[in-house]
């Protein structure tokens, strides 16, 4: 066990932990941000995804060790009031079936689009390859992806 | 809040409102914290007044409907209540939903799958609207002293023309819920619906896209343990020993210990269906600690005997069902299944004088089409959360199926179900797979061994090993031709480890002079369940893929052979008992065949047509496949849906996209092989889903416009793929593909995949 000093969503928060904790279940279990999903712990799914200093990583394979310092966004924090474009182009269409893999997807097209406001079809297939929605939203998140390009 | 578990008569919703009087509130909220719309807009209310058990309303004219049954994904939340509101005549926006939890004295039939949601729920939901409305009405007759009969309702408000008096329902409520509930109510004419055939979004996609706590694995209260299982290794394997010491000091390591899911006298019912009986469990202070411990457990596994289980069967009659020992290789399965292409089945259906026809044949053509097991890979793992002490437990986790698996917790804890609560919660996909609800037994009985609320989650190899698969199948079509090649006689022989796909009495049976159904099986220790459309997810994909070879052979369009052989079953059926409606069925193939432009072919994209009905729906959809880099790529799906009226139309076609998605995923990739009883794919590594990548860059799902009650759709749009698939594949390499998954095969064709 050890105590780790994390800042998460803009706040600094304390953890007693095992070093190799992943960042995943320390956010789950220890500071209740349960937004951030379990697929597969093994870096495939995409569920887990969160921000690290603004880019999409998974959190199941990151120690919260390496977390330290860093800045952390989970899905709760990507805005304030549930409105930010990628958040809104979801509502608009209607992407969630089961919804579980949407807070992976939506972070890591919230990352994309930081980087490249722009995408053309096949950047955005690129970029969302890496998570899985087993219901089969692909075509929603793709739409919706471009629709918060727009936006932003 | 507190659910009271008043006995009430079980005489549905009608008895219930009499005796509940006003603002009982039932459900206990496990969403603290999560801000509703209707409370932003409207304000919570001072008080809620029940009408029905689905419905309550607020002196302030909010709206609570209870949704029914489980939410994993085909949206019932939204969709179950609408056709409330619909008879309700209330305004939606002013509505608030509200998952019921599992309470049968109130609610019927509180399950999910077979696509029955909607199709079962319409006349009771409808008619539980319009009894609510009805007394608010009778409410309003009294108050103004106006004939009942005089008074209109819309979006909410009551209104007398001839005194100019209005209400809005919350006016109305406290009187409404003392009334007597009417024997016998008004429906809406289906021409007057304002919010059935509206799209109206997702109830939960606010909390969805802000990650709130809706799932069972999501859960947490005070004072609340973590628990891992470990299972044996394969199938046919069960638990010898384990070494308690191996992780006993473990930092967060709180026990250990083994649990029986059944008790020894318990009588199984058909969804008791459970792999490994006996398995450990590991409790500790976290999710990561126990999954940590999981892997440092020393544990012996020893072969499992044959073993007999007591299964209910009808009429209170118990059966012996026998599950056989033996490690299973896939390689076996299928040279076993191999032998039925010479071996016979049991005839299941016969007309005419089909091996006449076949002796007489200028041409027999013969095809075997096979397909692996599959796993259901829900993305949420199985998990529960239970709380158990003393005679008393709660139970709260993904399920679809909460009647299935009441009797069997109850029964394993040793606690009467009156002390039982299972509450719904929202499902991370469910596909099937969560009709089988033992994972709430694990977490029953661990609670109650250390008398403390837990959560126990599976890893995803936990989920992936566990069992309740498709089954294999395999399915061997043969065809009379005579000279002319004309189709003299029609012969299928299906069969699987360990149910058989076929459904004997669907198309084209009823449409052939001739034609003969075989059907097998073979028994296995592998454990199976319902998967997206059972059986159909075979079948559609190797019938549908021989009708479109036999076209071809017969030189005729697939989508008119199919109208032709519909015709028939149409005009001059063949036997009396013929599942399907002929002419629906021809319908959505004409449908598919406008909108896909299926008569303006492009040379460079390859089509394939594909038509199934199931679950009460019928479906036709064409694929359009290219190849672009060397690499197969699904253009567009067209696909045309009959399932009576829709209620939540672009929410239904989110579904039916997905369907499609899933479908043409399994027909791509989808394979769990087994290797000396154990499954060869435990995770996402090698267990290939469908992606972003491989998706279709377009699907159109286009509904028939009807006036039928509406029929099942989560399920009817997935079997049809597959071949629709085949058949364009063949277009775009000149290949059959009689194998799923395919990738292997079009890798052999030098494509990428
Ligand atoms: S849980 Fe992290 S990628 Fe799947
Ligand atoms: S919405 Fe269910 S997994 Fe993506």
């Amino acid at each position: 066990m050890a105590q780790f000093n994390l800042n998460v969503n803009g706040k600094t928060q304390q953890v007693d932990v095992d070093p190799s904790t992943p960042l995943l279940w320390v956010l789950r279990d220890h500071l209740d941000l349960v937004g951030t999903k379990f697929g597969c712990g093994i870096a495939q799914c995409g569920a887990c995804t969160i921000h690290l200093n603004g880019t999409a990583v998974r959190s199941c394979q990151l120690p919260v060790s390496a977390a330290e310092g860093a800045q952390i966004t989970t899905i709760e924090g990507l805005s304030e009031n549930g409105d930010h474009p990628v958040q809104q182009a979801w509502m608009e269409h209607d992407v969630p079936q089961c919804g579980y893999c949407q807070a992976g997807q939506i972070m890591t097209a919230a990352a994309l689009l930081q980087q490249n406001p722009n995408p053309s079809d096949e950047e955005i297939e690129n970029a969302m390859n890496g998570n899985i929605c087993r219901c089969g939203t692909y075509l929603r998140i793709k739409a919706a992806v471009k629709t918060a390009s727009q936006k932003l | 809040m507190t659910k009271v578990n008043t006995k009430l008569d079980r005489r549905s919703f009608l008895k219930v409102s009499a005796l509940a009087g006003g603002g009982m509130m039932l459900s206990f909220s496990w969403l603290a914290g999560c801000k509703p719309t209707v409370e932003e807009e409207l304000g919570l209310p001072k008080e809620w007044f029940e009408l029905n058990s689905y419905i309550k309303i607020g002196e302030n004219g909010a709206v609570t409907l209870y949704s029914p049954n489980p939410e994993f994904g085909s949206n019932v939340k939204t969709s179950m209540p609408m056709i409330l509101a619909e008879e309700l005549d209330t305004d939606w926006k002013n509505v608030w939903v509200e998952q019921a939890d599992f309470y049968p004295e109130r609610f019927d039939r509180q399950f999910t799958g077979g696509s029955q949601g909607i199709r079962m729920g319409w006349t009771p939901l409808r008619t539980a609207g319009a009894t609510a409305r009805a007394m608010l009405v009778a409410a309003a007759a009294q108050s103004w002293n106006v004939p009942a009969n005089e008074i209109t309702t819309s979006a909410g408000m009551l209104e007398h023309k001839g005194s100019g008096k209005k209400a809005n329902y919350g006016e109305m409520a406290s009187l409404a819920a003392t009334l007597e509930v009417p024997e016998e109510v008004e429906l809406k004419d289906i021409n007057d619906f304002k919010i059935i055939g509206q799209s109206k979004k997702n109830v939960d996609g606010q909390k969805i896209v802000t990650g709130k706590p809706l799932f069972g694995i999501d859960h947490k209260v005070e004072g609340m343990k973590y628990a891992a299982i470990v299972h044996p290794p394969a199938f046919g394997m069960r638990l010898k020993s384990f070494d308690k010491s191996s992780v006993m000091g473990m930092s967060g390591i709180q026990d250990v210990f083994s649990i029986n899911v059944f008790k020894d006298d318990y009588v199984q019912n058909f969804f008791d269906t459970t792999t490994f009986p006996e398995i450990i469990a590991i409790v500790g202070n976290s999710t990561w600690e126990v999954m940590q411990a999981k892997k440092n457990l020393v544990a012996e596994w020893e072969k499992a005997p044959e073993t007999k289980i007591a299964m209910a069967g009808f009429g209170g009659n118990s059966m012996e069902v026998t599950v056989p020992a033996g490690l299973e290789n896939s390689s076996s399965h299928k040279s076993r299944m191999a032998e039925f292409l010479k071996k016979p089945g049991t005839v299941v259906r016969k007309d005419g004088d089909p091996e006449g026809m076949f002796k007489k044949a200028a041409k027999v053509i013969e095809r075997t089409y096979s397909a692996p097991f599959l796993a259901h890979n829900t993305m949420e793992p199985m998990n529960c959360f239970a709380d158990v002490k003393g005679d008393r437990a709660v139970i709260y986790g993904p399920t679809q199926a909460p009647e299935f698996i009441m009797g069997t917790i109850s029964s394993s804890l040793g606690i009467p179900r009156e002390n039982i609560q299972i509450n719904l919660a929202r499902m991370g996909g469910g596909f099937g797979r969560r009709a089988y609800s033992h994972h709430m037994v694990e977490a029953a009985l661990i609670s109650q061994k250390i008398q403390a609320p837990v959560k126990m989650v599976y890893s995803r190899e936990d989920d992936m090993s566990a069992g309740v698969y498709r089954p294999t199948y395999s399915a061997t079509y043969r065809a009379a031709l005579d000279e002319n090649n004309n189709l003299l006689a029609l012969h299928v022989k299906a069969g699987g480890i360990p149910e058989s796909p076929l459904h004997a009495n669907r198309f084209p049976a009823g449409a052939l002079d001739n034609y003969l159904a075989e059907s097998w099986d073979i028994p296995s220790n592998i454990t199976i369940g319902a998967f997206r459309a059972p059986r159909s997810n075979f079948i559609a994909g190797a019938e549908q893929s021989f009708l479109d070879e036999l076209a071809e052979e017969m030189g005729k369009d697939p989508i008119d052979f199919r109208l032709e052989l519909l015709k028939r079953a149409e005009t001059d059926p063949v036997g009396s008992n013929n599942d399907y409606d002929p002419k629906r069925y021809a319908g959505v193939l004409q449908l598919v065949k406008e909108k896909s432009n299926w008569s303006q072919a492009q040379s460079n994209i390859h089509r394939g047509v594909s038509a199934y009905f199931c679950h009460n729906s019928y479906v036709a959809e064409v694929v359009d496949t290219v190849i672009k880099d060397n690499k197969p790529v699904v253009e567009s799906v067209y696909a045309a849906v009959d399932c009576g009226i829709v209620v939540n139309p672009d929410a239904a076609a989110n579904m039916g996209e997905g369907a499609i998605v899933d479908g043409i995923g399994n027909a791509f990739f989808g394979e769990l092989a087994f290797n000396n009883g154990a499954p060869t794919k435990t995770n996402f590594d090698t267990y290939r889903m469908i992606r972003q990548k491989e998706s279709p860059k377009k699907i159109e799902v286009h509904f028939v416009e009807s006036t039928e009650n509406p029929t099942g759709l989560g399920e009817p749009l997935f079997p049809p793929v597959f071949a629709a698939l085949a058949n364009s594949l063949y277009k775009a390499t000149g290949k059959r593909y009689y194998e799923q998954p395919f990738a292997p095969q079009l890798e052999m064709e030098n494509l990428r995949m």
